[in-house]
């Protein structure tokens, strides 16, 4: 994708919402006992869309929100969610998954990564928090519900990116069995 | 060209990690007075009203969300509530019957103690078996032959006279109740001392009847029965249906009086419990008494 100033607006608009709605909404619904959380979500629907180095700059840009507003230790979510934006941005670059369900399965992985990534550095800061089932399963149960919300988060962003995208790959995909490209099956 | 884009892509990534680490090694480093607290404060009182209006704004989707929640929580309260339940209603039964059988047996002792039932040699039994209709009129024991229990032995409970044994064997034996039409015990008015007879009201299975009473009259409402310890037998030998002297049977619970002495009808309320006995006492040796008066 290419970072018009525009597109730039659009992401930092994005960015800031979805913020807001998790700092305000989200983090206040409890469902199985923990709250849903939208950030690796957003970064890892953006880095997905729009490659590598937008998802980690939006990644750092998110965190650093998170973290100034609720009054955090600095640089712990921007440096989560760096790794995650770009991660997710590297997926559609080396693999380009065309499936309808690679959202999905990579907001499930950025969640996971974010989670242990988080506890990691929570831990590596010296907070005195105790491993224990508890925590794995409230990991787990994040990892659950960002799943289901996975694919509403990816189409809500795609739809706020659609003018940038150069090449969407479902469109693409659709655009070849409908201008004369030929199909897997004619091919073989 | 592509080497330049790895570049430029490794660099944005080294940039903002590195960026990343020197937020946290300076947050750490520096006071709670410190420039990027400063600045982390700023930025919250900046985004403080946002938040706020936001959160006013979106209460209905937070409450729509919550309550999916909620059901949810609700629903696993409501389950785990139900089986807390459950267990402590079992736990309740348990406590309940192990404390009705311990009135039962503390009752029982008593009365053998009070009333000198200590000398017909009880057996306690405990009830094993019911007949299943409304107003039964036996049940079975665990206790038989082999504990000394004989057929027409007296059988109490911690109230009084239940009725006698009817069938017995090795281990088991089967108790006919006061209520049975075979019943017939004699019986002797408490305060009034009338004697009579007391069986089971045909008709109605709850209530007995104190009968042959030469002075019927003189018996009050709420007088109590109880056992006459005669036999029509003057021969100790013959002594089977004899029971024990002065167990309670019943109390006077209605008078029917009719155009005759002879009309009179008097009523017997039971006084114990027939339709819940789970303990009761064989008095395996009810002549006792009168063996020990013989010459």
């Amino acid at each position: 994708m290419t970072v018009t100033p525009r597109a730039a607006g659009r992401l930092a608009l994005l960015g800031l919402l979805g913020g807001i709605f998790q700092l305000t909404t989200v983090s206040q619904v409890a469902i199985f006992g923990v709250p849903a959380d939208l950030s690796p979500l957003l970064v890892a629907s953006v880095g997905f869309l729009s490659g590598s180095i937008s998802g980690a700059v939006f990644g750092f840009s998110l965190g650093l929100f998170v973290d100034t507003v609720l009054l955090q230790t600095l640089g712990v979510n921007s440096l989560v969610l760096t790794t995650v934006g770009y991660g997710a941005g590297r997926v559609r670059e080396l693999r380009d998954p065309a499936h309808t369900l690679a959202p999905v399965i990579v907001g499930a992985a950025a969640t996971a990564l974010a989670a242990v990534g988080f506890s990691l550095l929570q831990f590596l800061l010296g907070v005195d928090a105790p491993v224990s089932l508890e925590l794995l399963r409230a990991i787990l149960m994040t990892i659950v519900l960002n799943t289901l919300l996975a694919l509403p988060v990816y189409a809500v962003c795609r739809r706020v990116l659609l003018p940038y995208l150069p090449d969407d790959p479902r469109r693409r995909r659709r655009r070849a069995y409908t201008t004369g490209g030929l199909s897997p099956l004619s091919r073989a | 060209m592509n080497d330049k884009v790895v570049r430029r892509r490794r660099a944005v990534l080294a940039v903002l990690v590195l960026f990343s680490l020197f937020l946290l090694t300076a947050y750490f480093g520096e006071s709670s007075g410190g420039s990027l607290h400063s600045v982390q404060r700023g930025a919250m009182e900046v985004f403080a009203p946002i938040q706020e209006g936001a959160n006013r704004a979106l209460k209905p989707f937070r409450d729509l969300f919550g309550w999916f929640g909620d059901t949810l929580d609700a629903k696993e309260d409501k389950e785990r509530l139900e089986a807390e339940r459950n267990a402590l209603r079992k736990q309740v039964a348990e406590v309940t019957i192990e404390n009705r059988q311990l009135r039962q047996i503390e009752g029982l002792q008593e009365q053998n103690i009070e009333r000198g039932l200590d000398d017909y040699q009880p057996v306690q039994a405990r009830v094993i078996a019911r007949s299943p209709s409304t107003w039964f009129q036996s049940f079975q024991i665990n206790k038989g032959t082999s504990d000394g229990v004989r057929v027409d032995q007296p059988v109490v409970n911690d109230a009084g006279l239940v009725g006698k044994v009817k069938e017995v064997s090795d281990g088991n034996a089967v108790v006919m109740l006061l209520t049975d039409p075979d019943f017939g015990v004699s019986a002797q008015a408490l305060e009034s001392g009338e004697p009579g007879s007391v069986g089971p009201a045909v008709g109605d299975a709850g209530d007995l009847r104190f009968e042959l009473v030469p002075n019927a009259k003189e018996v009050r409402r709420g007088e109590r029965i109880v056992t006459a310890g005669t036999s029509m037998s003057a021969r100790v030998s013959d002594l089977s249906s004899l029971y024990p002297r002065a167990i309670l049977i019943g109390t006077v619970s209605r008078i029917e009086t009719g155009e005759g002495e002879l009309d009179r009808v008097i009523h017997v309320e039971p006084v114990a419990d027939l339709r819940s006995l789970d303990l009761v006492e064989v008095l395996t040796q009810p002549d006792a008494d009168v063996r020990a008066q013989a010459p």
